[in-house]
């Protein structure tokens, strides 16, 4: 078959097949660049609402390191240390409880277990995902708070340690899914070369299997504080909502997200509490988004080096 | 570059250089293929064999990184001009290392391309299947079971259902990557067989790490070494001492590489 004269004629003409992949690329880089633009407009409006006090009235100053939250007082203080602080500790207490859960729930997942019991156990996981925030708020409320009292005799049993194990618990399937997702992309082919070098089971999971699925685990754990971080009416119900910085896992405490939950129905709108709660907003905002960009980083970087 | 030449050679090559953001794979090669000859390609790796091919085929596209610089001249059409980039791959055909059968049924793995291009007739289709497993010597092992997986078949029988796969598109230009990497000697021999045949209907470029192979099934040889091409010479002559370069023959004498 010598290349007719013209079989290459076609090469230049835009076929069918051409124009819907053309057609395909635009509506996806669409629904890509859809995102960005979400994002920067949930921006604008979160700043443009607190924008006129940020910028006449407001000492970040006092905003970022003031110990004393008080709105309605006269005359006001806006002092958002007491709930920077409280997320802090219970975002931290949440990644105490959920990170060695999740992490062992995965491994034996992903790993250990087998057949029909590694399937009840993803389904049941997924199932415990789907739970309503409101309903741990419940059982923090109910069941954590009168256990709390009786175990470590406090006189309250809704504060730091009510809150972070509760959100502990509701971060620990959604990082559990992730991070077994993360093992599960390790090639078996690593695990059967350890195999035969004699390495048991832990040990293939410790030097091959975790080091490989590290930026996938990282990203999981990330996942799990952006979840603690912005989960607001569990927390509101279980942390005790007090507003002063805690000292202990047995303080009351406040978070960013409960207090602009809990004040923002009562402050009039366009005034200066309405307004610095939207500033509150935009602070959470930027927390979380160091917080990805520093995931991100880490995945990248990593990705360099290997 | 199109002259009295091109009319039977089917690629033109000229100051053909690859790089992979800083790092460069391949640099000035000039060369040309002619209409019906196999062309093999040898040398040591990170010589540049396979960023050769994937230059033939304007991978750069889509690679992000990868950077081609040169011009390669395709059926008298410098491949840079051609606007639809899928016909082009449509007239060539990519066998890489490692045999893929994709996830379908053998039958449907062999009809893909062809549907893609838009043949809907089940007898032609049928046609089609029948003889590219013929020639790819894979037709008497599976035509009771062709709707089995084509990702469940032997190593060896992936690796003719993808050269199978890559007839189906009835191609100008058949690009084989070190097809034999993964497959049994018995079956490189058939292939190799078939190869010889193939060679009237279409022109072949063989990159293979086995200098016997080279010597057995190709026309003429290029020695790559190092991202530059060393030299390109019959291939009796290269291999009955008629290499130019002492390091053509140092590689072809097994000194190093």
């Amino acid at each position: 078959m010598v290349p007719a004269p013209g079989s290459h004629q076609g090469l230049d003409r835009l076929d069918g097949a051409w124009w819907r992949d053309w057609a395909a690329r635009v509506l996806v880089s669409l629904g890509g660049i859809s995102a960005i633009l979400f994002i920067v407009a949930i921006i604008v409006f979160i700043a443009s609402q607190g924008l006129e006090f940020a910028w006449n009235r407001l000492s970040w100053a006092e905003l970022l390191t003031g110990a004393r939250w008080e709105p309605t007082a006269n005359p006001p203080r806006y002092g958002a240390w007491p709930l920077l602080a409280g997320t802090a500790w219970i975002t931290a207490v949440a990644m105490l409880v959920a990170v060695p859960l999740s992490f062992a729930a995965a491994i034996y997942i992903g790993e250990f277990a087998t057949g029909s019991r590694r399937e009840w156990l993803k389904v049941t996981i997924e199932t415990l995902a789907a739970i309503p925030s409101v309903v741990w708020g419940v059982i923090g409320l109910q069941v954590l708070n009168p256990l709390i009292q009786q175990w470590f005799d406090t006189p309250v049993g809704l504060n730091v340690l009510n809150a972070g194990v509760i959100l502990g618990l509701m971060a620990a399937p959604i990082m559990t899914t992730l991070a077994e997702d993360a093992l599960k992309a390790v090639p078996d082919t690593y695990r059967e070369a350890a195999e035969a070098l004699g390495a048991t089971r832990w040990q293939v999971i410790w030097r091959v299997v975790l080091p490989h699925a590290r930026p996938g685990l990282s990203a999981s754990v990330l996942l799990g504080i952006g979840r603690a971080f912005g989960e607001t009416i569990a927390v509101l119900m279980a942390s005790g909502h007090r507003l002063l910085p805690p000292t202990s896992v047995f303080d009351s405490a406040a978070t960013i997200t409960a207090t602009i939950a809990a004040e923002l129905g009562e402050a009039a709108v366009d005034s200066d509490h309405y307004q610095v709660l939207f500033v509150l907003g935009l602070v959470l905002f930027a927390i979380t988004f160091s917080i990805n960009l520093l995931a991100d980083g880490l995945v990248r970087g990593r990705r360099r080096r290997a | 570059m199109v002259t009295a030449a091109a009319a039977t050679n089917l690629l033109s090559v000229r100051g053909l250089s690859v790089r992979y953001g800083e790092h460069v794979a391949l640099q000035g090669v000039d060369l040309d293929v002619r209409e019906h000859e196999i062309f093999g390609i040898i040398g040591p790796a990170n010589a540049g064999k396979t960023s050769f091919l994937r230059a033939l085929n304007r991978m750069d596209e889509f690679v992000p990184g990868m950077h081609v610089d040169g011009t390669v001249t395709f059926a008298g059409r410098d491949l840079r001009t051609i606007r639809n980039l899928y016909a082009l791959r449509r007239r060539i055909g990519v066998v890489f290392p490692l045999p893929v059968g994709l996830p379908l049924s053998i039958y449907d793995n062999v009809a893909l391309s062809p549907r893609l291009a838009g043949v809907r007739g089940r007898a032609e289709l049928d046609e089609i299947v029948e003889r590219c497993l013929r020639r790819a010597a894979l037709w008497d092992e599976v035509k009771d079971r062709l709707d089995g997986l084509g990702s469940l078949l032997s190593g060896g029988q992936q690796q003719r259902l993808t050269i199978a796969r890559a007839l189906s598109q009835q191609p100008l230009l058949l690009l084989l990557d070190e097809f034999s990497i993964a497959v049994d000697p018995v079956t490189t021999m058939r292939v190799e067989e078939v190869l010889k045949d193939l060679r009237r209907e279409l022109t072949i470029v063989l990159v293979t790490n086995l200098v016997q192979q080279a010597r057995r099934l190709a026309d003429r040889t290029a020695f790559f070494l190092g991202g530059r091409c060393v030299e390109v010479a019959g291939t009796e002559a290269l291999f009955s001492g008629g290499a130019r370069d002492q390091r053509t023959t140092d590689y072809l004498e097994g000194r190093f590489g």
